[in-house]
Protein backbone atom coordinates (compact mmCIF):
# COMPACT_ATOMS: atom_id res chain seq x y z
CA UNK A 1 0.00 0.00 0.00
CA UNK A 2 2.78 2.05 1.23
CA UNK A 3 4.25 2.10 -1.85
CA UNK A 4 1.82 2.86 -4.45
CA UNK A 5 0.76 5.95 -2.36
CA UNK A 6 4.21 7.26 -2.71
CA UNK A 7 3.64 6.60 -6.98
CA UNK A 8 0.60 8.34 -6.72
CA UNK A 9 1.78 11.46 -4.73
CA UNK A 10 4.49 11.75 -6.85
CA UNK A 11 2.71 11.64 -9.99
CA UNK A 12 0.34 13.81 -8.98
CA UNK A 13 3.35 16.87 -8.43
CA UNK A 14 5.06 16.02 -11.25
CA UNK A 15 1.50 15.86 -13.48
CA UNK A 16 0.62 18.88 -11.89
CA UNK A 17 3.99 20.74 -12.50
CA UNK A 18 3.45 20.03 -15.67
CA UNK A 19 -0.08 21.37 -16.07
CA UNK A 20 1.03 24.53 -14.08
CA UNK A 21 3.71 25.35 -16.88
CA UNK A 22 0.80 24.72 -19.43
CA UNK A 23 -1.79 26.97 -18.14
CA UNK A 24 0.58 30.18 -17.17
CA UNK A 25 0.49 32.74 -19.73
CA UNK A 26 4.07 33.96 -20.08
CA UNK A 27 3.77 38.11 -20.54
CA UNK A 28 6.48 40.45 -21.06
CA UNK A 29 7.17 43.86 -21.93
CA UNK A 30 5.97 45.84 -25.33
CA UNK A 31 8.76 46.57 -27.31
CA UNK A 32 9.65 50.14 -27.65
CA UNK A 33 8.66 50.28 -31.30
CA UNK A 34 5.28 49.27 -30.64
CA UNK A 35 4.78 52.29 -27.80
CA UNK A 36 6.22 54.57 -30.40
CA UNK A 37 3.80 53.59 -33.85
CA UNK A 38 0.58 52.98 -31.00
CA UNK A 39 0.97 55.42 -28.12
CA UNK A 40 3.52 58.18 -29.00
CA UNK A 41 3.12 58.56 -33.09
CA UNK A 42 -0.74 59.39 -33.13
CA UNK A 43 -1.06 62.44 -30.37
CA UNK A 44 2.32 64.39 -32.31
CA UNK A 45 0.64 63.23 -35.89
CA UNK A 46 -2.96 65.24 -34.57
CA UNK A 47 -0.78 68.18 -32.80
CA UNK A 48 1.60 68.39 -36.51
CA UNK A 49 -2.14 68.77 -38.53
CA UNK A 50 -3.79 70.89 -36.03
CA UNK A 51 -0.63 73.60 -36.67
CA UNK A 52 -0.36 72.92 -40.33
CA UNK A 53 -3.90 73.85 -40.65
CA UNK A 54 -3.65 76.65 -38.21
CA UNK A 55 -0.84 78.02 -40.30
CA UNK A 56 -2.55 77.62 -43.24
CA UNK A 57 -5.57 79.17 -42.42
CA UNK A 58 -3.06 82.76 -42.06
CA UNK A 59 -1.44 81.97 -44.96
CA UNK A 60 -4.14 81.53 -47.88
CA UNK A 61 -5.71 84.82 -46.32
CA UNK A 62 -8.51 82.66 -45.30
CA UNK A 63 -9.11 84.26 -41.65
CA UNK A 64 -7.02 87.74 -41.95
CA UNK A 65 -7.42 89.57 -38.52
CA UNK A 66 -4.36 88.47 -35.95
CA UNK A 67 -7.17 89.87 -33.18
CA UNK A 68 -9.28 87.13 -33.88
CA UNK A 69 -6.78 84.54 -34.71
CA UNK A 70 -2.98 84.92 -34.34
CA UNK A 71 -0.39 83.12 -36.81
CA UNK A 72 1.33 80.16 -34.78
CA UNK A 73 4.54 82.24 -34.90
CA UNK A 74 2.88 85.12 -33.11
CA UNK A 75 1.43 82.88 -30.14
CA UNK A 76 5.48 81.09 -29.98
CA UNK A 77 6.56 84.21 -29.79
CA UNK A 78 4.48 85.87 -26.94
CA UNK A 79 6.05 82.36 -24.68
CA UNK A 80 9.64 83.11 -26.15
CA UNK A 81 8.87 86.61 -24.41
CA UNK A 82 7.74 84.86 -21.13
CA UNK A 83 10.52 82.76 -21.24
CA UNK A 84 12.93 85.17 -21.62
CA UNK A 85 11.65 87.71 -19.17
CA UNK A 86 11.50 84.66 -16.52
CA UNK A 87 7.92 85.09 -16.00
CA UNK A 88 6.50 81.72 -17.75
CA UNK A 89 7.15 79.40 -14.81
CA UNK A 90 6.09 82.10 -12.44
CA UNK A 91 2.47 81.94 -13.91
CA UNK A 92 2.30 77.99 -14.21
CA UNK A 93 3.32 77.47 -11.10
CA UNK A 94 0.89 80.02 -8.98
CA UNK A 95 -1.81 77.87 -10.33
CA UNK A 96 -0.13 74.82 -10.34
CA UNK A 97 0.78 75.29 -6.66
CA UNK A 98 -2.87 76.61 -6.16
CA UNK A 99 -4.59 73.77 -7.50
CA UNK A 100 -2.45 71.19 -5.94
CA UNK A 101 -2.58 72.55 -2.74
CA UNK A 102 -6.19 73.00 -3.25
CA UNK A 103 -6.90 69.21 -4.49
CA UNK A 104 -4.70 68.03 -1.18
CA UNK A 105 -7.56 69.74 0.91
CA UNK A 106 -10.11 67.74 -1.50
CA UNK A 107 -8.57 64.70 -0.53
CA UNK A 108 -8.35 65.59 3.07
CA UNK A 109 -12.38 66.20 3.21
CA UNK A 110 -13.32 64.01 0.68
CA UNK A 111 -11.79 60.58 1.54
CA UNK A 112 -13.54 60.66 5.05
CA UNK A 113 -16.75 62.19 3.01
CA UNK A 114 -16.88 59.32 0.85
CA UNK A 115 -16.27 56.83 3.50
CA UNK A 116 -19.29 58.06 5.74
CA UNK A 117 -21.67 58.30 3.01
CA UNK A 118 -20.53 54.82 1.78
CA UNK A 119 -20.83 53.18 4.90
CA UNK A 120 -23.67 54.91 7.34
CA UNK A 121 -26.56 54.67 5.72
CA UNK A 122 -28.48 57.44 7.35
CA UNK A 123 -25.68 59.90 6.17
CA UNK A 124 -26.11 58.46 2.52
CA UNK A 125 -29.78 58.63 2.38
CA UNK A 126 -29.41 62.77 3.58
CA UNK A 127 -26.12 63.68 1.65
CA UNK A 128 -25.74 61.22 -1.21
CA UNK A 129 -27.84 62.59 -3.72
CA UNK A 130 -26.81 66.27 -2.81
CA UNK A 131 -23.02 64.61 -3.33
CA UNK A 132 -23.84 63.47 -7.09
CA UNK A 133 -25.47 66.63 -8.19
CA UNK A 134 -23.24 68.33 -6.88
CA UNK A 135 -21.11 67.00 -9.38
CA UNK A 136 -23.31 68.30 -12.46
CA UNK A 137 -23.02 72.07 -11.20
CA UNK A 138 -20.70 74.31 -12.54
CA UNK A 139 -18.17 74.92 -10.22
CA UNK A 140 -17.56 78.90 -11.65
CA UNK A 141 -21.22 79.34 -10.33
CA UNK A 142 -19.11 79.22 -6.49
CA UNK A 143 -16.72 82.14 -7.58
CA UNK A 144 -19.43 84.97 -7.10
CA UNK A 145 -20.81 83.91 -3.38
CA UNK A 146 -16.78 82.69 -2.69
CA UNK A 147 -15.91 86.27 -3.48
CA UNK A 148 -18.76 87.51 -1.37
CA UNK A 149 -17.81 85.51 1.69
CA UNK A 150 -14.28 85.21 1.70
CA UNK A 151 -12.63 88.59 -0.35
CA UNK A 152 -10.26 88.48 -3.03
CA UNK A 153 -7.87 86.48 -1.39
CA UNK A 154 -6.30 82.71 -1.95
CA UNK A 155 -8.82 81.54 0.42
CA UNK A 156 -11.55 81.91 -1.94
CA UNK A 157 -9.62 79.96 -4.49
CA UNK A 158 -9.21 77.00 -2.26
CA UNK A 159 -13.40 76.82 -1.57
CA UNK A 160 -13.77 77.11 -5.44
CA UNK A 161 -11.17 74.03 -5.68
CA UNK A 162 -13.20 72.42 -2.64
CA UNK A 163 -16.59 72.84 -3.84
CA UNK A 164 -15.75 71.54 -7.25
CA UNK A 165 -13.35 68.62 -6.33
CA UNK A 166 -14.95 67.34 -2.58
CA UNK A 167 -17.81 65.57 -4.80
CA UNK A 168 -15.89 64.03 -7.49
CA UNK A 169 -13.53 62.62 -4.58
CA UNK A 170 -16.04 61.21 -2.51
CA UNK A 171 -18.57 59.87 -5.07
CA UNK A 172 -15.38 57.83 -6.62
CA UNK A 173 -14.76 56.38 -3.52
CA UNK A 174 -19.07 55.86 -2.65
CA UNK A 175 -18.96 53.99 -6.13
CA UNK A 176 -15.42 52.15 -5.83
CA UNK A 177 -16.79 50.80 -1.97
CA UNK A 178 -20.49 49.64 -3.68
CA UNK A 179 -18.52 47.59 -6.06
CA UNK A 180 -16.57 45.79 -3.74
CA UNK A 181 -17.58 42.17 -4.63
CA UNK A 182 -19.47 40.48 -1.80
CA UNK A 183 -17.36 37.44 -2.01
CA UNK A 184 -14.61 39.14 -0.48
CA UNK A 185 -16.06 40.84 2.17
CA UNK A 186 -17.58 36.83 2.85
CA UNK A 187 -13.82 35.89 2.95
CA UNK A 188 -13.05 38.49 4.79
CA UNK A 189 -14.94 37.48 7.70
CA UNK A 190 -14.31 33.98 7.90
CA UNK A 191 -10.86 35.08 8.28
CA UNK A 192 -11.73 37.05 10.86
CA UNK A 193 -11.60 40.68 9.18
CA UNK A 194 -14.66 42.11 10.78
CA UNK A 195 -15.10 45.89 11.56
CA UNK A 196 -12.10 48.41 10.90
CA UNK A 197 -9.83 45.28 10.45
CA UNK A 198 -12.22 44.55 7.57
CA UNK A 199 -12.78 48.23 6.33
CA UNK A 200 -9.30 48.32 6.36
CA UNK A 201 -7.83 44.88 4.68
CA UNK A 202 -10.99 44.23 2.52
CA UNK A 203 -12.92 47.04 1.80
CA UNK A 204 -10.39 49.75 0.94
CA UNK A 205 -8.26 48.23 -1.15
CA UNK A 206 -10.79 46.62 -3.06
CA UNK A 207 -12.52 49.91 -3.81
CA UNK A 208 -9.08 51.33 -4.85
CA UNK A 209 -9.84 51.11 -8.32
CA UNK A 210 -13.05 53.33 -8.09
CA UNK A 211 -11.02 55.95 -5.71
CA UNK A 212 -8.35 56.53 -8.32
CA UNK A 213 -10.75 57.14 -10.76
CA UNK A 214 -12.78 59.59 -8.55
CA UNK A 215 -9.04 61.52 -7.59
CA UNK A 216 -8.30 61.79 -11.41
CA UNK A 217 -12.05 63.50 -11.78
CA UNK A 218 -11.14 65.44 -8.82
CA UNK A 219 -8.13 66.81 -10.30
CA UNK A 220 -9.53 68.06 -13.36
CA UNK A 221 -12.13 69.39 -11.30
CA UNK A 222 -10.12 71.22 -9.38
CA UNK A 223 -7.66 72.66 -12.22
CA UNK A 224 -11.03 73.55 -13.74
CA UNK A 225 -12.85 75.59 -10.90
CA UNK A 226 -9.43 76.98 -10.39
CA UNK A 227 -8.90 78.50 -13.70
CA UNK A 228 -12.89 79.41 -13.52
CA UNK A 229 -11.97 81.28 -10.10
CA UNK A 230 -8.68 82.76 -11.68
CA UNK A 231 -9.96 84.39 -14.64
CA UNK A 232 -13.36 86.10 -12.80
CA UNK A 233 -11.61 87.19 -9.54
CA UNK A 234 -8.28 88.91 -10.85
CA UNK A 235 -6.63 91.30 -8.25
CA UNK A 236 -3.20 92.46 -8.15
CA UNK A 237 -2.66 90.48 -4.87
CA UNK A 238 -3.64 87.54 -5.93
CA UNK A 239 -0.56 87.17 -8.15
CA UNK A 240 -0.60 85.75 -12.14
CA UNK A 241 -1.76 82.69 -12.64
CA UNK A 242 -2.61 81.22 -15.82
CA UNK A 243 -6.42 82.14 -15.50
CA UNK A 244 -5.27 86.02 -14.59
CA UNK A 245 -2.61 85.69 -17.91
CA UNK A 246 -5.79 84.93 -20.02
CA UNK A 247 -8.15 88.07 -18.49
CA UNK A 248 -4.70 90.34 -18.94
CA UNK A 249 -4.46 88.97 -22.39
CA UNK A 250 -8.02 89.93 -23.10
CA UNK A 251 -7.85 93.02 -21.70
CA UNK A 252 -5.07 94.09 -23.20
CA UNK A 253 -6.97 92.72 -26.91
CA UNK A 254 -3.78 90.43 -27.07
CA UNK A 255 -5.15 86.83 -28.77
CA UNK A 256 -1.20 85.92 -28.89
CA UNK A 257 -1.29 86.17 -25.08
CA UNK A 258 -5.03 84.44 -25.02
CA UNK A 259 -3.92 81.58 -27.02
CA UNK A 260 -0.94 80.87 -24.57
CA UNK A 261 -2.78 81.34 -21.50
CA UNK A 262 -5.10 78.32 -22.95
CA UNK A 263 -2.31 76.70 -24.49
CA UNK A 264 -0.93 76.73 -20.68
CA UNK A 265 -3.97 75.66 -18.77
CA UNK A 266 -4.30 72.70 -21.17
CA UNK A 267 -0.92 71.75 -20.94
CA UNK A 268 -1.08 71.90 -17.31
CA UNK A 269 -3.75 69.65 -17.05
CA UNK A 270 -2.94 67.32 -19.14
CA UNK A 271 0.75 67.12 -17.44
CA UNK A 272 -0.78 66.36 -14.51
CA UNK A 273 -3.35 63.92 -15.39
CA UNK A 274 -0.13 61.89 -17.37
CA UNK A 275 2.46 62.29 -14.83
CA UNK A 276 0.35 61.39 -11.85
CA UNK A 277 -2.73 60.05 -12.43
CA UNK A 278 -2.47 57.65 -15.64
CA UNK A 279 0.54 56.20 -14.14
CA UNK A 280 -0.94 55.71 -10.81
CA UNK A 281 -4.09 53.77 -12.23
CA UNK A 282 -2.34 52.10 -14.79
CA UNK A 283 -0.23 50.57 -12.08
CA UNK A 284 -3.11 49.59 -9.93
CA UNK A 285 -5.28 48.46 -12.71
CA UNK A 286 -2.07 46.13 -14.02
CA UNK A 287 -1.15 44.87 -10.68
CA UNK A 288 -4.50 43.38 -10.30
CA UNK A 289 -5.18 41.89 -14.27
CA UNK A 290 -7.79 44.51 -14.56
CA UNK A 291 -5.87 46.20 -17.56
CA UNK A 292 -6.28 44.30 -21.01
CA UNK A 293 -3.49 44.45 -23.65
CA UNK A 294 -5.95 44.74 -26.62
CA UNK B 1 -21.33 33.83 15.94
CA UNK B 2 -19.18 34.64 18.96
CA UNK B 3 -21.22 32.61 21.67
CA UNK B 4 -21.20 29.75 18.95
CA UNK B 5 -17.42 29.50 18.95
CA UNK B 6 -16.96 30.14 22.33
CA UNK B 7 -18.77 27.30 23.30
CA UNK B 8 -16.74 25.49 21.22
CA UNK B 9 -14.42 24.35 24.42
CA UNK B 10 -17.21 22.04 25.81
CA UNK B 11 -17.18 19.86 22.90
CA UNK B 12 -13.83 19.24 21.86
CA UNK B 13 -14.45 15.42 20.64
CA UNK B 14 -16.43 17.15 17.59
CA UNK B 15 -14.69 19.04 14.97
CA UNK B 16 -18.24 20.42 14.24
CA UNK B 17 -21.83 19.08 16.46
CA UNK B 18 -24.64 20.39 14.56
CA UNK B 19 -27.89 19.60 16.34
CA UNK B 20 -31.45 20.15 14.78
CA UNK B 21 -30.44 23.62 13.05
CA UNK B 22 -33.35 24.68 11.05
CA UNK B 23 -33.00 27.78 8.66
CA UNK B 24 -36.08 29.57 6.84
CA UNK B 25 -35.60 32.86 4.77
CA UNK B 26 -38.45 35.19 4.35
CA UNK B 27 -39.38 35.16 0.98
CA UNK B 28 -42.01 37.29 -0.97
CA UNK B 29 -44.54 34.15 -0.90
CA UNK B 30 -44.14 34.28 3.23
CA UNK B 31 -41.61 32.34 5.38
CA UNK B 32 -39.59 29.43 2.74
CA UNK B 33 -38.23 26.80 5.16
CA UNK B 34 -34.23 25.57 3.17
CA UNK B 35 -33.26 23.56 6.56
CA UNK B 36 -35.22 21.11 8.23
CA UNK B 37 -33.67 19.29 11.46
CA UNK B 38 -30.66 18.78 10.56
CA UNK B 39 -28.27 17.16 12.84
CA UNK B 40 -24.68 16.35 12.20
CA UNK B 41 -21.73 15.75 13.89
CA UNK B 42 -17.64 15.73 12.16
CA UNK B 43 -15.19 14.27 14.02
CA UNK B 44 -11.76 15.57 14.47
CA UNK B 45 -9.58 14.75 11.37
CA UNK B 46 -13.15 13.08 9.37
CA UNK B 47 -13.68 13.58 6.11
CA UNK B 48 -17.33 14.26 5.25
CA UNK B 49 -19.06 15.63 1.84
CA UNK B 50 -22.47 16.57 2.13
CA UNK B 51 -24.06 15.43 -1.41
CA UNK B 52 -27.45 17.37 -2.53
CA UNK B 53 -29.19 18.41 -5.75
CA UNK B 54 -29.88 22.01 -6.16
CA UNK B 55 -32.48 23.56 -3.18
CA UNK B 56 -31.10 21.28 -0.45
CA UNK B 57 -29.53 24.21 0.90
CA UNK B 58 -25.49 22.49 1.60
CA UNK B 59 -24.55 25.92 0.90
CA UNK B 60 -26.92 27.73 2.87
CA UNK B 61 -25.70 25.14 5.85
CA UNK B 62 -21.92 25.72 5.21
CA UNK B 63 -22.63 29.24 5.94
CA UNK B 64 -24.11 28.58 9.33
CA UNK B 65 -21.15 26.34 10.29
CA UNK B 66 -18.86 28.93 8.90
CA UNK B 67 -20.81 31.50 11.22
CA UNK B 68 -21.82 33.94 8.44
CA UNK B 69 -25.03 33.55 8.98
CA UNK B 70 -27.24 32.30 12.25
CA UNK B 71 -29.72 29.12 12.61
CA UNK B 72 -33.12 29.73 13.06
CA UNK B 73 -33.28 27.39 15.08
CA UNK B 74 -31.15 24.45 16.83
CA UNK B 75 -27.47 24.98 17.00
CA UNK B 76 -24.33 24.85 16.04
CA UNK B 77 -20.60 24.04 17.65
CA UNK B 78 -17.26 24.37 16.57
CA UNK B 79 -14.07 23.92 17.82
CA UNK B 80 -12.53 27.68 16.77
CA UNK B 81 -13.06 30.05 13.76
CA UNK B 82 -13.39 27.46 10.92
CA UNK B 83 -11.75 28.08 7.80
CA UNK B 84 -13.98 28.32 4.35
CA UNK B 85 -13.07 27.92 0.43
CA UNK B 86 -15.12 29.24 -1.99
CA UNK B 87 -16.54 28.05 -5.62
CA UNK B 88 -14.47 31.42 -6.65
CA UNK B 89 -10.88 31.37 -5.29
CA UNK B 90 -11.96 34.84 -3.55
CA UNK B 91 -8.07 35.24 -3.55
CA UNK B 92 -7.86 39.15 -3.24
CA UNK B 93 -6.16 40.67 -6.12
CA UNK B 94 -4.42 43.15 -5.06
CA UNK B 95 -2.01 41.09 -3.15
CA UNK B 96 0.45 38.56 -4.48
CA UNK B 97 -0.44 34.81 -3.95
CA UNK B 98 2.32 34.72 -0.30
CA UNK B 99 0.65 38.20 0.68
CA UNK B 100 -2.98 36.64 0.66
CA UNK B 101 -2.08 33.83 2.79
CA UNK B 102 0.26 36.31 5.26
CA UNK B 103 -3.16 37.98 5.26
CA UNK B 104 -4.96 35.28 6.87
CA UNK B 105 -2.22 34.72 9.58
CA UNK B 106 -1.80 38.60 10.07
CA UNK B 107 -5.59 38.23 11.02
CA UNK B 108 -4.88 35.29 13.20
CA UNK B 109 -2.15 37.10 15.31
CA UNK B 110 0.94 35.64 13.51
CA UNK B 111 3.76 37.39 14.48
CA UNK B 112 4.98 39.52 11.33
CA UNK B 113 8.51 37.92 11.27
CA UNK B 114 7.27 34.46 11.36
CA UNK B 115 4.66 35.25 8.21
CA UNK B 116 6.78 34.84 5.39
CA UNK B 117 8.23 31.74 6.15
CA UNK B 118 4.84 30.27 7.36
CA UNK B 119 3.36 31.52 3.95
CA UNK B 120 6.17 29.60 1.76
CA UNK B 121 5.69 26.62 4.14
CA UNK B 122 2.30 26.12 2.82
CA UNK B 123 2.78 27.26 -0.90
CA UNK B 124 5.13 24.31 -0.59
CA UNK B 125 2.46 22.02 1.18
CA UNK B 126 0.08 22.67 -2.21
CA UNK B 127 2.82 22.59 -4.72
CA UNK B 128 3.80 26.16 -4.94
CA UNK B 129 7.18 26.85 -4.30
CA UNK B 130 8.04 29.62 -6.22
CA UNK B 131 4.83 31.77 -6.34
CA UNK B 132 4.76 33.78 -3.66
CA UNK B 133 5.56 36.99 -5.87
CA UNK B 134 2.76 35.81 -8.45
CA UNK B 135 -0.26 38.33 -8.68
CA UNK B 136 -3.39 36.09 -8.61
CA UNK B 137 -4.05 36.87 -12.38
CA UNK B 138 -1.12 35.32 -13.26
CA UNK B 139 -2.32 32.16 -11.96
CA UNK B 140 -3.77 28.99 -13.42
CA UNK B 141 -7.66 28.39 -12.64
CA UNK B 142 -5.91 25.29 -10.69
CA UNK B 143 -3.26 26.91 -9.32
CA UNK B 144 -5.48 29.70 -7.91
CA UNK B 145 -7.99 27.17 -6.31
CA UNK B 146 -3.73 25.66 -4.36
CA UNK B 147 -3.57 29.32 -3.18
CA UNK B 148 -6.89 29.61 -1.76
CA UNK B 149 -6.58 26.04 0.07
CA UNK B 150 -3.35 27.14 1.35
CA UNK B 151 -4.78 30.67 2.28
CA UNK B 152 -7.56 28.37 4.05
CA UNK B 153 -4.73 26.47 5.85
CA UNK B 154 -3.13 29.40 6.76
CA UNK B 155 -5.99 30.04 9.44
CA UNK B 156 -4.97 27.00 11.11
CA UNK B 157 -8.63 26.05 12.34
CA UNK B 158 -9.66 23.01 13.02
CA UNK B 159 -12.43 22.44 10.56
CA UNK B 160 -12.02 23.41 6.68
CA UNK B 161 -15.43 24.06 5.14
CA UNK B 162 -15.43 23.61 1.29
CA UNK B 163 -18.30 25.27 -1.11
CA UNK B 164 -18.25 23.07 -4.29
CA UNK B 165 -14.24 24.51 -4.75
CA UNK B 166 -13.73 22.69 -7.45
CA UNK B 167 -16.44 22.69 -9.50
CA UNK B 168 -15.42 25.17 -11.87
CA UNK B 169 -12.30 23.60 -12.92
CA UNK B 170 -11.76 21.60 -15.92
CA UNK B 171 -11.70 17.48 -15.58
CA UNK B 172 -7.79 16.99 -15.75
CA UNK B 173 -7.27 19.75 -13.22
CA UNK B 174 -10.14 18.96 -10.51
CA UNK B 175 -8.61 15.23 -10.74
CA UNK B 176 -5.45 16.39 -9.66
CA UNK B 177 -6.89 18.35 -7.16
CA UNK B 178 -8.33 15.83 -5.41
CA UNK B 179 -5.44 13.81 -5.07
CA UNK B 180 -3.53 17.07 -3.79
CA UNK B 181 -7.02 17.25 -0.84
CA UNK B 182 -6.73 13.97 -0.19
CA UNK B 183 -2.53 14.62 0.47
CA UNK B 184 -2.75 17.28 2.61
CA UNK B 185 -5.83 15.61 4.42
CA UNK B 186 -3.41 13.02 5.57
CA UNK B 187 -0.97 15.52 6.31
CA UNK B 188 -2.23 18.21 8.26
CA UNK B 189 -5.32 16.16 10.52
CA UNK B 190 -7.46 18.48 9.50
CA UNK B 191 -10.93 17.92 9.24
CA UNK B 192 -12.99 18.88 6.25
CA UNK B 193 -16.55 19.59 5.38
CA UNK B 194 -16.95 19.33 2.03
CA UNK B 195 -20.50 20.10 -0.02
CA UNK B 196 -20.29 18.97 -3.59
CA UNK B 197 -23.23 17.96 -6.11
CA UNK B 198 -20.77 15.21 -8.15
CA UNK B 199 -21.24 11.84 -6.66
CA UNK B 200 -18.36 10.49 -7.75
CA UNK B 201 -16.65 13.54 -6.02
CA UNK B 202 -17.94 12.96 -3.04
CA UNK B 203 -17.10 9.08 -2.78
CA UNK B 204 -13.69 10.02 -4.13
CA UNK B 205 -12.88 11.71 -1.48
CA UNK B 206 -14.63 11.08 2.34
CA UNK B 207 -14.97 8.86 4.64
CA UNK B 208 -18.27 9.53 5.22
CA UNK B 209 -21.03 10.79 2.74
CA UNK B 210 -24.07 12.61 3.81
CA UNK B 211 -27.13 13.12 1.15
CA UNK B 212 -29.52 15.91 1.82
CA UNK B 213 -32.80 15.54 -0.04
CA UNK B 214 -34.38 19.14 -1.59
CA UNK B 215 -36.48 21.57 -0.29
CA UNK B 216 -36.43 21.56 3.03
CA UNK B 217 -32.92 20.42 3.08
CA UNK B 218 -33.27 17.04 5.44
CA UNK B 219 -30.49 14.64 6.08
CA UNK B 220 -31.67 11.72 3.80
CA UNK B 221 -29.00 8.88 4.44
CA UNK B 222 -25.37 8.51 5.72
CA UNK B 223 -23.00 6.19 3.68
CA UNK B 224 -19.38 5.17 5.27
CA UNK B 225 -16.54 4.90 2.42
CA UNK B 226 -14.27 2.16 3.42
CA UNK B 227 -12.35 2.07 0.02
CA UNK B 228 -8.58 2.74 1.10
CA UNK B 229 -6.85 5.76 0.27
CA UNK B 230 -5.50 6.81 -2.38
CA UNK B 231 -8.57 6.21 -4.84
CA UNK B 232 -8.97 7.76 -8.17
CA UNK B 233 -12.34 8.12 -9.36
CA UNK B 234 -12.37 5.59 -12.68
CA UNK B 235 -11.77 2.91 -9.13
CA UNK B 236 -14.63 -0.02 -9.48
CA UNK B 237 -15.15 0.48 -5.58
CA UNK B 238 -16.17 4.23 -6.02
CA UNK B 239 -17.96 3.88 -9.42
CA UNK B 240 -20.43 0.94 -7.46
CA UNK B 241 -20.49 3.24 -4.49
CA UNK B 242 -21.22 6.16 -6.61
CA UNK B 243 -24.20 4.17 -8.60
CA UNK B 244 -25.47 3.52 -5.56
CA UNK B 245 -25.93 6.55 -3.73
CA UNK B 246 -26.90 8.10 -7.36
CA UNK B 247 -29.87 6.01 -7.70
CA UNK B 248 -31.16 7.08 -3.97
CA UNK B 249 -30.27 10.82 -4.71
CA UNK B 250 -32.26 10.39 -8.58
CA UNK B 251 -35.47 9.04 -6.30
CA UNK B 252 -34.87 11.78 -3.72
CA UNK B 253 -35.24 14.37 -7.20
CA UNK B 254 -37.83 12.49 -8.35
CA UNK B 255 -40.20 12.78 -6.09
CA UNK B 256 -40.24 17.10 -6.68
CA UNK B 257 -41.96 16.03 -10.53
CA UNK B 258 -44.63 14.02 -9.13
CA UNK B 259 -47.02 17.03 -7.69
Amino acid sequence: MASTETKTVTDAGSVEAGLDALEVVATGRTPFRQTFTGKILPPVVATVVVLVVWQALISFGIVDDPTKLPSPAAVGGEFKRAWLEGTLLGYIWTSVSRGLLGFLFALAIGTPLGLLVARVKFVRAAIGPVLSGLQSLPSVAWVPPAVIWLGLDNSMMYAVILLGAVPSIANGLVSGIDQVPPLFLRAGRTMGATGVRGAWHIVLPAALPGYLAGLKQGWAFSWRSLMAAEIIASSPDLGIGLGALLENGRNASSMSMVFEAIFLILFVGIAIDLLIFSPLERWVLRSRGLLVKS
Amino acid sequence: MATTFAEAAETVEHAARIEHVSKSFATPGGQQLVLDDISLDVAPGEFVTLLGASGCGKSTLLNLVAGLDRPSAGSIATDGRPALMFQEHALFPWLTAGKNIELALKLRGVAKTERRERAEQLLELVRLRGSYGKRVHELSGGMRQRVAMARALAQDSQLLLMDEPFAALDAITRDLLHDELTRIWAETGVSVLFVTHNVREAVRLAQRVVLLSSRPGRVAREWRVDIPQPRRIEDAPVAELSLEITEVLRGEIRRHGQH
